[in-house]
């Protein structure tokens, strides 16, 4: 026994309860298996959809390279070489590595962490349908002909042009908000699921090197993907009502897409990275038979790089002309970021030698993965130099260092991950010897592909042509990496055989088949709930250092052995320390989920083709489902305030605050809408620095209407405080008078922030200081109008009596919305009401 | 009054020194970015800009080792080696802290890499 002391239930008592919580946590049957929202499912859908996007991605790579095997190839037009290589960067990045980290950790978290389900299961099931439908939306456009073709960074003012580019910018623009809107859910989910649902007694020295990890990228999810937000909507009002933000012509500048896509750009490899790092944390340990060397510098390192990271972007930009001294800036924090980025490599060598290790399939890619990794790392700080980068921009040479990076630091590791945790999945292993065949061909492959690129480069052969001459020394280069990736892909194929092939009659293995030590592997791949009951943790690698742990587990003597009301439950606990603070019931299967996920793909997906109606429609019917979500989902008042949960404690159901998961999810999701304002009020700024007079001479909003909305503004702000002042004084008709008072504020607040511009007749598609401050007014009143949403939310709740002193989880969070709305329009109206006066 | 600030328990603590980076980065950059693309209406020279952000150079790596030396208390001044893995309140405080110490001395070291290129480059395009 590790810690439980209830007394013994009988074999039936277990039965009966293990029979409840099997129907509570059952998948559903039919169509309605889709409904699903258990991460279990969500996991593996999004890990296949992500794959599959990959084969794709990856059969667009190799009809590029057949194009370029030999010199004046006509086997592709240009213009579908074009779509071909610009639509094979776009899927593989945005498409295959990220998602493929967020259905992994989505799939292994809760039990490695010990808990039943992430907080917000139904948030997971979004993200998935989010992203299913933009990427299938993505990549049919080449079927018609319509796929993005002007590279995967899009640069104005190639991707601007209309002529060139037709459609597949907008589908590039459109397909990838969307997409990007699942990946920040992904990360509301993980951080709070990571600091929120551990396993009691599992303290942050205890947590897995996972999800520290996973931690730490979910965070730069947080702050890289909402600066490409911004910049995306910034493309797509250029493109679609030609407001000049990237057009030289009337004072935008392409220079701005550029910096706010590699703020994106670079952190994002990285996000790449590191959860690929993560898993190669997870499977050094067990096949070295002890724990990892080092954790304390493994945090360091996730989180040194997490950091550094945001300080490289110009790194992208060397040859754009900025001044000698940014540019330095950036080539310092470029190098420095080898350093984090060594620790972990050292670690891993250092944990190997201290143990014995066995050489698996699994070992065999990572440790392939990290020797590819380290070329493409090396190649990186020879770019990361000035003079360097200025001869080697724009060749193969870049192509080169790109993959090496990303199939050394993401791909091996991945596939190493399918073979480690393919038992998890069906309980049986995948074939030793596929395996090893599948790494050979595709180590040497990778090689012999990319290694020739290099020298092709370094000869002065640039990136993205779709043919050249034969007599100036590249083909032979080109012949040998077509063939090399053709040996490649024969790996990948031979991994996807083994995954897909029929294994029934292979015999199932032993729970824990490498003999881990991490929590991951006490889940049974034929039970929905998770854990049998949630255990206490007493060390990092509780299989080997807790001796019946298993079995204490899956009899039920831990927390929430049993079922109450039907509800499907896991437990929260606090930051550090891990202890239980409450139990917290979570969404079950639910049709909403997809509902919403699909009208806003409909929204997205209008807005390309310009279906003003349409888009309309869809855009209420998400409105509408997110409602209903809310409303039967969240912060539902529970018939008893507590549970026992077992082993003599009792936690209660409904905690509103700091202490809540909402309220978190809340923050968290405020922190990145708030960089996506900061990437527009750079915009602002930077319009500012690259003119004598950033007007352009044409008249501003003024003083006095921006300044009054930010009066209201702050006025309307007061009022939610006093609404949440009576509220907890339980007085319903004040807090309900308040939450009107805010309500008619904001109203005034908006008219005014839109009357400035308006008023003064700017007219956006003229000059681009009128097109930046109507966006930032637009922005403003958008979180106002959203403000209006939840305020009447709020008194829709309270005049149901689904809110009051006690339950007040929804004012609660609402109000910290606030909090974030108030700073965004004090900031926006000041700037736009002062900043022209005191330049 | 006391001159190092009190014990705080908190998981952010840990970010202390590389957000002094990123802040001394995000004023390093945007200082040298202004300055230089507004280099006739600013009313200070490149060489001051240069002084300016030596001194706030020397403020950020002042913070890192305020930092650092809090980390240190933390670590209990390196009385106990790593790997700091018992199930208890103590051992979680060392590890915070000795995690936090790394993180400070990769951090000083990340903000005088930044800082190189102002000893070394006189103009905005030299």
């Amino acid at each position: 026994m590790t810690g439980a002391a209830e007394p013994e239930l009988s074999t039936q008592e277990r039965k009966a309860q293990e029979a409840e919580l099997r129907a509570v946590w059952r998948t559903p049957s039919g169509w309605r298996y889709w409904t699903s929202v258990n991460n279990t499912e969500i996991g593996l859908w999004y890990g296949a959809a992500a794959f599959l996007f990959m084969l794709f991605a990856g059969v667009l790579a190799l009809l590029v390279r057949v194009q370029l095997a030999v010199p004046d190839n006509d086997f592709l037009s240009a213009d579908t070489f074009n779509q071909a290589f610009t639509l094979h960067g776009t899927v593989m990045m945005f498409l295959f590595a990220v998602p493929i980290f967020e259905a992994v950790a989505i799939f292994l978290l809760p039990s490695m962490l010990g808990a039943r389900e992430l907080p917000f299961p139904r948030l997971s099931a979004f993200g998935f349908w989010s992203f299913a439908l933009g990427g299938v939306f993505v990549c049919g456009s080449i079927f018609f002909g319509a796929a993005p073709n002007a590279g995967w960074f899009m640069y104005p003012p190639l991707a601007t042009d209309k002529e060139y580019s037709g459609i597949g910018a907008d589908i590039w623009l459109l397909g990838l908000s969307f997409i990007e809107v699942a990946s920040i859910a992904a990360a509301v989910e993980l951080i709070v699921g990571i600091m929120k649902c551990r396993a009691p007694g599992m303290r942050i020295n205890m947590m897995p090197l996972f999800a520290w990890y996973l931690l730490i990228v979910a965070g730069m999810i947080l702050f890289a993907f909402p600066p490409l937000i911004a910049g995306d909507i910034l493309f797509e009002m250029e493109r679609m009502f030609d407001w000049p933000f990237f057009d030289t012509a009337r004072g935008g500048d392409p220079l701005l897409w550029q910096h706010l896509f590699w703020i994106f750009g670079h952190p994002e490899v990285y996000i790449i990275f590191l959860p690929a790092i993560a898993l190669m944390a997870m499977i050094v340990p067990t096949f070295s038979q002890r724990p990892i060397v080092g954790y304390s510098w493994i945090v360091l390192a996730a989180v040194g790089t997490g950091f550094l990271s945001f300080g490289l972007w110009v790194h992208h930009m060397f040859t754009t002309g900025l001044p000698q001294i940014s540019l330095a800036f950036f080539s310092a924090a470029s190098e420095a970021v080898a350093i984090p980025t060594g620790v972990q490599i050292f670690v891993f060598i250092a944990t190997m030698l201290a143990g014995r290790v066995i050489f698996s399939v699994p070992m065999l890619f990572g440790a392939g993965g990290l020797a590819i990794f380290i070329i493409g790392g090396l190649t990186g700080v020879m770019v990361a130099l000035v003079p360097f980068d200025w001869q080697a921009h724009d060749t193969y040479f870049i192509v080169a260092h790109l993959h090496y990076v990303l199939i050394g630091g993401m791909l091996f590791p991945v596939v190493a991950g399918i073979y480690y945790y393919y038992p998890l999945l069906d309980a049986r292993k995948l074939s030793d010897r596929l395996g090893k065949i599948a790494f050979w061909l595709m180590f040497s492959g990778f090689n012999i592909a990319f290694f020739p690129m290099h020298l092709s480069g370094l000869r002065g052969m640039p990136r993205r042509v779709f043919t050249y001459p034969a007599d100036i020394g590249w083909d032979w280069f080109n012949l040998v990496s077509t063939i090399g990736a053709f040996i490649f892909a024969a790996g990948v194929a031979i991994v996807v055989i083994d995954v897909v092939r029929p294994k029934h009659r292979q015999p199932k293995v032993e729970e824990n088949p490498w003999n881990a030590g991490t929590l991951e592997w006490i889940s049974e791949p034929e039970e929905k709930w998770g854990v049998r009951s949630i255990p206490i943790i007493r060390s990092r690698y509780p299989i080997w250092d807790q001796p019946g742990l298993i079995e204490d587990i899956k009899a039920g003597r831990f927390y929430l052995p049993d079922v109450k009301d039907g509800a499907r439950e896991t437990l929260v606990t606090s930051v550090l320390d891990a202890e239980p603070i409450q139990c917290l019931r979570v969404g079950g299967t639910s049709i909403l989920t997809i509902l919403a996920a699909f009208s806003l793909g409909g929204v997205f997906i209008a807005l390309t083709f310009h279906w003003w109606i349409v888009t309309i429609v869809c855009a209420l019917v998400t409105l509408a489902a997110i409602i209903a979500w809310l409303w039967t989902g969240t912060a539902v008042i529970p018939r008893q305030e507590m549970r026992d949960v077992g082993l003599g404690k009792s936690l209660p159901l409904y905690t509103s605050g700091p202490q809540s998961v909402g309220w978190w999810a809340m923050f968290i999701t405020m922190a990145g809408d708030g960089t996506a304002y900061a990437s527009l009020m750079f915009g602002y700024f930077f319009y500012w620095t690259i003119h004598d007079d950033f007007t352009g001479g044409h008249a501003g909003p003024g003083m006095l209407w921006p300044l009054l909305a930010a009066g209201l503004f702050t006025l309307a702000w007061l009022a939610m405080l006093l609404a949440r002042r009576f509220n907890d004084g339980d007085r319903p008709a004040a807090t309900r008078l308040s939450l009107l008072a805010a309500l008619l504020l904001t109203l005034a607040a908006g008219g005014a922030g839109l009357a400035g511009p308006y008023l003064t007749g700017m007219d956006p598609t003229a000059h681009v200081y009128p097109a930046i401050v109507w966006v930032v007014a637009l922005w403003t009143v958008v979180h106002g109008g959203v403000g209006i949403v939840m305020q009447l939310y709020c008194l829709a709740r309270s005049l149901t009596g689904r809110m009051d002193a006690r339950h007040d989880m929804d004012l609660v969070n609402v109000v910290l919305y606030w909090h974030f709305l108030v700073i965004t329009a004090v900031t926006s109206f000041g700037v736009l009401g002062l900043f022209p006066g005191l330049r | 009054m006391r001159l190092i600030p009190k014990e705080i328990e908190s998981l952010w603590t840990l970010f202390t020194a590389p957000t002094i980076w990123a802040l001394h980065f995000l004023a390093c950059y945007i200082t040298a970015a202004v300055t230089c693309a507004k280099a006739g209406a600013v009313p200070f020279s490149f060489d001051t800009m240069r002084l300016a952000l030596g001194l706030i150079t020397l403020a950020a790596l002042a913070g890192i080792v305020l930092s650092a030396v809090l980390a240190w208390r933390q670590w209990g001044f390196g009385s106990g080696d790593p790997p700091h893995d018992e199930p208890t309140r103590k051992d979680r405080l060392l590890f915070q802290g000795f995690a936090t110490l790394l993180l400070s001395g990769l951090s000083f070291v990340a903000v005088l890499f930044v800082a190189m290129p102002l000893v070394f480059i006189g103009a905005c395009q030299p």
